[in-house]
């Protein structure tokens, strides 16, 4: 593969560098909350993995830069069908965790397909909507999320992890609103969304599981319940409140060491990042977010084809829901669904997609001009 | 361009929409970290630091004569950190306690809120083999723990009980009072008798610890330590021997016995039957304990010696006998002739001894207990004099010892009348009240009192549970020439030792002891009730003091429907003064050796 020095030019480093950015103080943060509460304690070296699981990621991310985004559009089928492949060994074969079976083993790392599935979901839809013309009517809209999002989600609850499954049809709503709807499909989607949530809710009730049924509670009346999953949310409120204007300071913070906040160092990372560094951190990091997803946004509409476009756009409204969910369970106001915060919360397969979903926005980024070859 | 026409504007606006949702996370981080930061920082020092506060060992009671009456003794309870209840299998865990599930549930689910991190107690007092059921079952449990907190072994158990009192956990209104602040959460306080009035003293003062703690409830680090200051013992007035003596001399009976130093106002013994086991109380008394004795018909919980009054019956004779003396309306010679009844107006008023007791004086009155005579001396006096003599003595006013919620009493007279019936005082109730019927009551320490004021010569002392450390001086010295006195407790003397006296049951070879009966009538229609029901019969009284010439104690026995005094209380009264006295020449000896 030859180096063009305009790719060198074009480069987003923008991006790279946001995203390297939340790494490292993803690993700061992982290594503030496992550190012992005391100095005689041993460490767990989590930071030190989340440190591998960074380099290798780069890579990866430089690898997918290296080549034109167009080839993804080519092998975007393929891919489907072999993140379809891998959400059906889980279900089959997988390990359990938590009450959920999310997990596949490969001997040295377990990986989560669900976590590489939304990529290869997410560029599918893309060629999928750039190849249609026009406004989507009824009958496609329906067609599309019957042939290309209903069958996955079905194998995310039953994995369960009802999380994921509901930020892919989330992902998959804004994409099919960005391409454009025809009225009758906006109002199918409006009438549709009015109607199931009773409905949908009911039914989804029978068929969580405890721990899904006890999350919801929890997060309707956190104080019902402290010890319990309210508990968690209430020590992560105390965690973040407890930061104030300017935060306890790095390795001060006593929440999430003395085990007071469960999961602190994957799902409840905010908390202990908000504890430490208050305020003015929090707000730094917001910021941070908030220009990665703008950035992307404007990649979207930079790109030179439609496919990169609804790609850059995909991939920027699943970092948005992903944080959203995340931080605002962190700070009670979403339910516990066990999401990762993106390039920050402790976890391989998490980071690795999602330094592979940015490095597809440099992707575009780079590529903009269509006369670039 | 790229997708439709209009799309650079849906980027726009979905640019605007992620910038509204990151305003939202802004709003809440705002809100958490600065509107209520430092609330959320104080709870958050909570989670991390416990002060966990150490009951200080609590004072040792003793009685008059050295004797230790309470013992500290460990108090085990189990509890489980409220941290992972996750997975806990409760049945099984009900099933090791020996509790039921539902109680259990309970109790895990509805802790109280400010005590979020402290461990649960699931069941206190708990045996050693309860213990040891437990210790081997750890390893299923791991977050239950087994700890010792103090409490109190009444060595005595029942005997003295309303006058020890006992230790128990404060009540809900004793959490929030601004005395108790400083006691560990779950300390035992005094709840009653000794215990309780002497709460402060004898509890010390708390230690307190700061521990820095993980979630897990594990002490990580000790940041300071305060070590509790014991408490203070405290010596009671109280002879354990007399008190034993005399509650075991009542057996089955109910009543109350108060006995008192009459040259000090200490209170030698105090009691009230029937009596509870104070262990209970201290060990976590169960619920179907505690309303087993809290519908005892009897009444356990219920102090008689200062709860309840009575009427005193002829004990109150010795009032009318003073009074009639000081007031001049008769003098030792004075003679009446007692027929067996006394005529007014359309009533009769019969006096016990139907046949009559023919002509006597004061000292034979006294002595036989004539009601008759007593009948005429009230009419000389009038209800008025009479009462202002039993007031002087403590009869109708509160002794003040704070021991227990006290009745104070009731000394008729016109005025009394007047204000508590709206009527008009009738003669016939003067010869009522001069025999201690009618609207008279007192209470069994009230008589005591009254019987020490005429062994010491009249002086009045505070009446004193603790022991005193040199002579008391008394509050007053009433205004009753010593003849009088002499006059009465003479005759008191023949009451019990001379032929025809109605105290001859308390008659001793040991010592010379003076008393006077008093039959108090529960229902006016017969004399004898001895055949009627127990709960119509009359209630016994004996009013004592010994030795005659130089009393060293005074007391009161009271026992409910126990018919006549003579026959019931008096024995009562002789058991309790002969061990008394037995004891204090044993003393005496020891000291003279």
């Amino acid at each position: 593969m030859r180096i063009d020095r305009r790719l060198i030019k074009n480069f987003d480093w923008v991006t790279f560098f946001l995203i390297v950015l939340l790494a490292i103080i993803g690993i700061m943060t992982i290594y503030s909350a496992t550190r012992p509460p005391l100095p005689h304690g041993t460490m767990a070296s989590y930071y030190i993995r989340q440190l591998y699981w960074v380099i290798m990621s780069i890579l990866a991310l430089l690898l997918i830069i290296s080549f034109d985004y167009i080839w993804l559009k080519r092998a975007s089928y393929v891919l489907y069908g072999l993140g379809m492949f891998l959400l059906l060994l889980v279900l089959l074969l997988g390990k359990t965790g938590m009450g959920a079976q999310r997990w596949l083993n490969l001997g040295i790392v377990s990986f989560q397909p669900s976590e590489v599935f939304k990529l290869f979901y997410i560029i599918t839809i893309s060629r999928y909507l750039s190849e249609m013309q026009g406004k989507i009517g009824l009958a496609s809209l329906l067609k599309t999320f019957f042939l290309l999002a209903f069958v996955p989600m079905v194998m995310l609850i039953k994995q369960p992890d009802l999380g994921t499954a509901i930020i892919l049809l989330l992902v998959f709503l804004s994409l099919v609103i960005m391409k454009g709807l025809q009225r009758k499909a906006v109002a199918l989607v409006v009438l549709i969304s009015l109607v199931s949530v009773p409905f949908l809710g009911n039914i989804l009730w029978e068929g969580l599981k405890d721990y899904q049924k006890n999350r919801l509670v929890a997060f309707l009346e956190p104080e019902s319940d402290p010890s319990g999953i309210g508990y968690h949310i209430n020590q992560s409120k105390v965690a973040i409140g407890s930061g104030q204007v300017i935060g306890k300071g790095y390795l001060r913070g006593t929440q999430g060491p003395f085990r007071f906040l469960p999961e602190k160092h994957t799902d409840f990372i905010f908390a202990v990042f908000g504890e430490e560094w208050g305020f003015v951190g929090s707000v730094i990091l917001l910021f941070l977010y908030l220009s990665l997803i703008l950035r992307g946004l404007d990649t979207a509409s930079k790109a030179k084809d439609e496919f990169g476009s609804l790609l850059a756009l995909g991939i920027s409204f699943m970092f948005t829901i992903y944080f959203f969910v995340n931080v605002g369970m962190t700070l009670g106001i979403m339910p516990v669904v066990g999401v990762p915060l993106p390039f920050m919360s402790y976890g391989g397969t998490s980071l690795l997609a999602n330094f592979v979903a940015a490095g597809i926005l440099i992707n575009i980024r780079t590529r903009r001009f269509a006369l670039f070859y | 361009m790229s997708i439709n026409g209009n799309s650079s504007e849906k980027v726009l606006i979905s640019a605007y929409l992620i910038i509204a949702l990151f305003f939202i996370l802004t709003i809440r981080i705002w809100q958490l970290q600065i509107l209520q930061g430092s609330e959320y920082r104080k709870l958050s020092e909570e989670n991390r630091l416990r002060i966990v506060r150490v009951a200080a060992p609590r004072g040792i009671i003793y009685d008059r004569t050295g004797i230790p009456l309470v013992k500290n003794t460990p108090y085990y309870f189990v509890s489980i950190s409220p941290q992972n209840l996750d997975g806990l299998d409760i049945s099984a865990l009900a099933a090791l306690l020996n509790m039921d599930r539902d109680v259990l549930s309970e109790k895990i689910k509805n802790r109280p809120q400010q005590n979020l991190y402290e461990p649960i107690r699931l069941k206190e007092g708990l045996s050693t083999k309860e213990i040891a059921l437990i210790e081997a079952r750890r390893s299923d449990f791991p977050s239950l723990a087994v700890d010792a907190d103090v409490s109190r072994d009444y060595l005595f158990g029942n005997i003295g009980a309303h006058l020890i009192g006992y230790l128990g956990k404060p009540n809900e209104f004793q959490y929030s009072s601004p005395d108790f602040k400083d006691i560990p959460s779950n300390a035992f306080i005094g709840q009653w008798g000794v215990e309780k009035l002497y709460d402060r003293q004898l509890r010390g003062t708390s230690g307190e610890r700061i521990i820095e703690m993980d979630a897990l409830g594990r002490e990580l680090r000790l940041i300071k330590e305060k070590s509790p200051i014991r408490g203070d013992d405290v010596k009671l007035a109280m002879d354990i021997k007399l008190q034993k003596e005399a509650e075991e001399s009542f057996g089955e009976k109910t009543g109350a016995l108060v006995a008192m130093k009459p040259d000090t106002g200490e209170i030698l013994a105090l009691i009230s039957r029937p009596s509870f086991d104070p262990n209970l109380f201290a060990r976590g008394i169960k619920q179907r304990q505690w309303e087993d004795l809290n519908q005892n018909k009897k009444l356990p919980f219920l102090n008689r010696s200062l709860q309840s009054q009575y009427p005193p019956g002829s004990t109150f004779k010795i009032i009318t006998a003073i009074a009639a003396m000081e007031e001049g309306a008769i003098d030792v010679n004075t003679k009446v002739t007692c027929t067996g009844e006394i005529v007014y107006g359309r009533w009769h008023f019969g006096c016990w001894q139907k046949q009559g007791h023919g002509t006597l004086s004061l000292h034979r009155a006294l002595v036989e207990s004539c009601d008759v005579y007593f009948y005429d001396l009230g009419k000389r006096l009038g209800i008025d004099k009479v009462a202002s003599y039993a007031r002087m003595f403590g009869l109708g006013k509160e002794t003040g010892l704070r021991m227990a919620k006290e009745r104070s009493g009731v000394v008729p007279d016109t005025k009394w009348k007047l204000e508590k019936r709206k009527q008009p005082w009738y003669l016939g109730e003067t010869f009522n009240a001069s025999i201690g019927q009618g609207y008279v009551a007192t209470t069994p320490f009230q008589m005591a009192q009254m019987m020490s004021i005429v062994a010491n010569g009249g002086y009045v002392y505070s009446p004193s549970l603790l022991m005193a450390d040199n002579n008391p001086t008394p509050l007053t010295k009433l205004n009753i020439r010593q003849e009088t006195l002499d006059e009465v407790k003479k005759a008191l003397s023949g009451v019990v030792n001379e032929n025809g006296g109605t105290g001859w049951a308390a008659k001793s070879s040991l010592v010379n002891i003076c008393g006077k009966t008093g039959t108090a009538q529960v229902v006016g229609l017969k004399r004898d009730s001895k055949y009627l029901p127990e709960m119509f019969r009359d209630h016994a009284w004996f009013v004592a003091f010994a030795p005659y010439e130089a009393p060293e104690i005074a007391l009161s026995v009271m026992v409910e429907h126990g018919g006549h005094g003579g026959a019931t209380a008096a024995p009562i009264a002789k058991r309790a003064i002969e061990a008394y006295m037995k004891g204090q020449r044993l003393e005496n000896r020891q000291t003279a050796h």
